[in-house]
């Protein structure tokens, strides 16, 4: 039971990101043309909502994806499982979340 | 062939794994941003900047190519031709872009 | 032509006349028959039907009644040793028991609902049930799938992808009454959810079945049945 929601959860992010990533990655070649300053990026995204909501959903999709696509390598390469693993990968999440959020806090708000 | 693609899956899925702590650290000092922006110009950050955008590439396109083989009814062989299209097809143009 | 063949952990070299339309099993039986009588390995109807003959040959697990020399044969030379993923009893010779005992597990037998006073099933042959059953139905259990997974050799709990592709079909099957415990037993990290699509089975079966598709089968069905609480 936990694995099917476990892959279900892993594919729905992934189509998820697959637009994320999209989005992200046109923007960033957009904005990288003609240099990079600090000033400039914040200036055009802080108390930026849309933008915050958008990487928002991006930190959390990839909190959910990048742990449980870890959990077979983990298994596989390294033979570690358990609910030791389990517990891993939690912590990790939560600390993606958390750093990542930061960072989108940082930028956006 | 598929074995390849799915270990090339694998491993950058490894990698962006490992450098998106990274990522977020470093924009959470957006404050500081100036003179992190000043230490990415070197080469070797520059290099691996594009590492990463291939990495992302390939992974992606390893990814569209498991939804494929897992939702819909195409022919196996098809599917492995198509990701590695896309995902190689993304890589160039996204490598091309950044060298702009 | 030069044959080695794996007996323990060594190589040991033959030299074996080739002939035209010579097949694998061809050389392993000459080897034993005129140059080493004490070589143990497996076949039966060595005409592709039964597959006991799926040996290693050149890295690659095939049956080796269907293998010509002149198809895999490198600079006159031929590696053949036993199947991959299965403990070796003794040369070419494995251990198939887990094999089958993770084809129980995975519930790879039918289980109908109706006796000799109920009426057929009428199942129609082009329902699309009845066509995703039909392409996995003509496993032999030869193990060749179960040999090249890469999964298998990393993940000791991994059914395989012979168990799976049979309990998909048995999924598929209109008259089967368990589907629901079916589905319990190939769901998670010993199931359907450790294939990683690298579709080694698929390449490798002798009948061209492609467990991948019915593994992918078997993880829509089952995140279907999460979704509406059945699982």
């Amino acid at each position: 039971m936990t694995q099917t929601v476990l892959w279900l959860a892993q594919r729905i992010t992934a189509a998820i990101l697959a637009v994320c990533v999209v989005v992200h990655l046109a923007t960033i070649i957009y904005a990288v043309q003609g240099g990079l300053t600090a000033a400039e990026i914040l200036g055009r995204t802080r108390g930026n909502t849309a933008w915050l909501a958008f990487y928002s959903l991006f930190v959390v999709a990839v909190a959910i994806h990048a742990p449980i696509g870890l959990r077979p390598v983990l298994g596989e390469w390294l033979k570690w499982r358990g609910v030791s693993r389990e517990i891993a990968l939690s912590f990790f999440s939560i600390f993606l979340v958390l750093l990542g959020m930061r960072a989108v806090i940082g930028v956006f708000a | 062939m598929s074995r390849w693609v799915a270990h090339v899956h694998r491993i950058s899925g490894v990698a962006l794994t490992l450098f998106l702590p990274l990522h977020f650290w470093a924009l959470g000092n957006a404050l500081q941003l100036d003179s992190f922006l000043a230490w990415t110009e070197q080469p070797l950050v520059k290099l691996g900047e594009w590492a990463i955008v291939i990495a992302l590439a390939a992974h992606l396109g390893g990814g569209l190519r498991v939804l494929a083989l897992e939702f819909l009814p195409l022919l196996d062989w098809q599917k492995s031709l198509a990701a590695v299209a896309a995902a190689v097809t993304l890589a160039v143009g996204l490598a091309l872009a950044l060298a702009l | 032509m030069r044959v080695l063949v794996k007996r323990s952990s060594a190589f040991q070299e033959f030299e074996v006349p080739r002939h035209p339309s010579q097949t694998v099993l061809d050389v392993v039986t000459y080897i034993q028959r005129k140059l080493d009588p004490t070589l143990a390995y497996r076949y039966a109807c060595r005409v592709g039907m039964c597959g006991s003959c799926a040996m290693t040959v050149n890295g690659v697990p095939r049956w080796t009644c269907r293998t010509h020399v002149d198809r895999v044969a490198r600079n006159d030379e031929l590696r053949i040793g036993p199947l991959k993923n299965f403990p070796v009893i003794r040369d070419l010779v494995t251990d198939m028991r887990e094999f089958f005992d993770k084809w129980a597990r995975a519930q790879g037998r039918f289980q109908g609902g109706r006796t000799r006073h109920d009426d057929f099933e009428k199942v129609a042959p082009d329902s699309p049930e009845r066509k995703a059953a039909d392409a996995g139905i003509e496993c032999i259990g030869c193990a060749v799938c179960y040999s090249a997974c890469n999964v298998v050799a990393a993940n000791p709990e991994y059914l395989g992808p012979a168990a799976l592709n049979r309990a998909w079909t048995l999924v598929k099957d209109a008259r089967s009454v368990d589907v629901i415990d079916k589905l319990r037993a190939v769901a998670g990290d010993a199931g359907c959810h450790a294939c990683h699509t690298h579709m080694d089975c698929t390449e490798r079966c002798p009948k061209r079945l492609s467990p991948t598709a019915a593994i992918a089968g078997l993880k829509r069905a089952t995140a279907k049945a999460a979704l509406k609480g059945e699982l």
